[in-house]
């Protein structure tokens, strides 16, 4: 099978809201993609999941996991996908070695039968498989839920949020996990709000307000960004923010770590020039303008402006 | 330079534990300070002796000037807080929220009023006033919790994870009311995961196990670290951490 996720027209409303979570989405994962789903807090990414994972029916629309139809064909879907919710939902009170056991038998396997696939991940907790899941750490709590999602050896796996709150190094090290989840042909689609982890999937969707901004691979969204795109710094980097921001030359200017991310109404050397002698006039010192390519936190600025 | 944290060998213990270890630092007036570290390193600790609300096993620190053992009100009356997980109530109107805050940081009723519409004009909140903070744009939420914390202008504004979660636009302007009330001097204090935010902090301290392993300016820390942005200067520190969370 080719499409491993489907949504069809997806919109989904809750209450009395006027505005949908999740509006007239559609897209297609392929089977063994690891396909993320990029964009802040509230943009519909917990709604899309909880409908894939057949938790929540749409108002519109259509979808299917592995062929399933996320409304007639639950049940098959409940056995073949796994869920990591974005909140621990884990036994707090029993151990994790028991939990694993208990979600095992849940799916009629058993731990011992699908061991392999969560080995080099299950060995990192394991010094700690009699503590109470409650009493884990945060990094060991993600760990160990991981594990769960995989015991049944499922064909997709969602995961929502796996690196929220989660510092740098950890971060790092969970994305080299669902790489090595990846080689073993499952299906990936993982949310997060940190736009450095796109580059990571195989494709994105760029996803505000319950509205695809984009679906495409990290490269291609880079590609389509349609200006040349700027680096610059000074001495005082405020007072340089404040000055770009008022500048007729400038069309855009974002902090971006100690440089400031600009573009030019007009393009070519000229342009630059202009800018460095107005700059230089008003008394910026050090200087540094540069050519650069953007990143994906860029592009997703440029979409969430137009 | 006007010394507005200072802090000498401050440890908090629980049992056998050390969840900070002997911090030593110094911030001044206006500065923007980033307080970084792994899940699990003691940074919450650390913010909440700070803050006067957890009392340290040992050492001492001075906070706007009052001693965080025995001047703990004080304390709390002369900083702001906020975080992405608690900072307004929801179901309050915007006007609530704002004489809710007031009154816990002990700002009179007229007073209240006063600064209270002040900061409604300067917002362009006017005709939200009446509304649920649930209601409003998460853009406008953030806005208004900082200025909620700066209210009674506090000397310091603790600031825990504030842009969580936050979409990239959104966080920006989020910076750009920092570097302002740094610019008023207020002094920021603050913790992220964001390591191009760590960029915008004149120093930055990065903490592992407990303990202070690095407090320098971002460039000095890039060069000493010989790391070409904060990301590589952080997993270089926080890889070798012992505990997480």
């Amino acid at each position: 099978m080719m499409e491993a996720i489907v949504l069809d027209h997806i919109t989904k409303t809750y209450g009395k809201e006027k505005i949908p979570a999740v509006n007239d989405v559609s897209l297609t994962v392929k089977s063994g993609e690891l396909f993320g789903l990029i964009g802040p807090d509230g943009a519909g990414k917990t709604s899309i999941f909880r409908m894939l994972t057949t938790l929540l029916l749409p108002d519109k629309g259509s979808a299917s996991v592995n062929g399933h139809d996320i409304v007639r064909d639950y049940r098959q879907i409940r056995n073949t996908v796994g869920y990591m919710p974005g909140k621990f939902s884990l036994y707090q009170d029993l151990s994790v070695e028991e939990n694993l056991k208990f979600f095992a038998t849940v799916f009629g396997t058993t731990v011992e039968k699908n061991y392999d696939l969560i080995r080099e991940i299950y060995v990192q907790i394991e010094p700690f498989r009699k503590r109470r899941a409650g009493k884990l750490s945060g990094g060991m709590k993600q760990k160990l839920a991981l594990c769960c999602a995989l015991i049944h050896q499922p064909e997709v796996l969602f995961l929502d949020e796996p690196t929220t709150g989660v510092d740098p190094v950890s971060r790092k090290e969970f994305w080299e996990m669902l790489q090595r989840i990846k080689k073993k042909n499952i299906t990936i689609m993982v949310s997060t709000p940190y736009m450095d982890e796109a580059s990571q999937c195989d494709r994105i969707a760029l996803i505000q307000h319950g509205n695809i901004l984009s679906v495409e691979t990290p490269s291609a969204v880079i590609r389509a960004y349609p200006q040349q795109l700027y680096a610059i710094r000074s001495e005082d980097i405020y007072k340089l923010m404040k000055s770009l921001r008022s500048n007729p030359l400038v069309d855009s200017c974002h902090s971006f770590g100690e440089y400031l991310h600009i573009t030019l109404s007009e393009q070519g050397m000229r342009a630059e020039a202009a800018l460095l002698a107005g700059l230089a006039a008003e008394g910026h010192g050090n200087v540094v303008l540069k050519e650069i390519i953007p990143g994906i936190e860029d592009c997703f600025i440029r979409l969430l402006k137009n | 330079m006007e010394t507005v944290i200072k802090t000498h060998e401050l440890t908090k213990r629980y049992g056998d534990f050390i969840a900070a270890n002997a911090i030593s630092l110094e911030v001044y007036k206006g500065e923007i300070f980033g307080f970084l570290g792994a899940n699990g390193a003691g940074k919450t600790t650390a913010m909440r002796m700070l803050c006067g609300l957890s009392t340290p096993s040992s050492g001492s620190a001075e906070i706007a000037g009052y001693d965080i053992y025995r001047q703990t009100e004080q304390v709390k009356k002369n900083i702001g807080y906020m975080s992405q997980k608690f900072s307004l109530y929801e179901d309050l109107t915007v006007m609530e929220n704002i004489r809710f805050f007031g009154g816990i940081y002990g700002l009179g009723s007229k007073d209240i009023r006063l600064k209270g519409q002040a900061l409604i004009k300067q917002l362009g909140l006017e005709s939200e006033e009446k509304k649920l903070v649930g209601s409003l744009p998460l853009g406008w939420k953030q806005k208004l919790a900082f200025s909620v914390a700066i209210l009674h202008s506090p000397k310091i504004v603790f600031l825990d994870e504030p842009t969580g979660g936050v979409d990239p636009l959104t966080r920006r302007q989020f910076w750009d009311l920092i570097y302002e009330a740094a610019d008023r001097g207020i002094t920021i204090f603050v913790t992220t995961h964001y390591m191009d935010e760590a960029e915008y902090c004149g120093r930055l301290s990065i903490m592992v196990d407990g303990n202070v392993k690095a407090l320098d300016t971002p460039s000095a820390l890039k060069e000493q670290y010989h790391a070409t942005s904060m990301d590589d200067v952080f997993y270089e520190l926080a890889r070798g951490a012992k505990r997480s969370e």
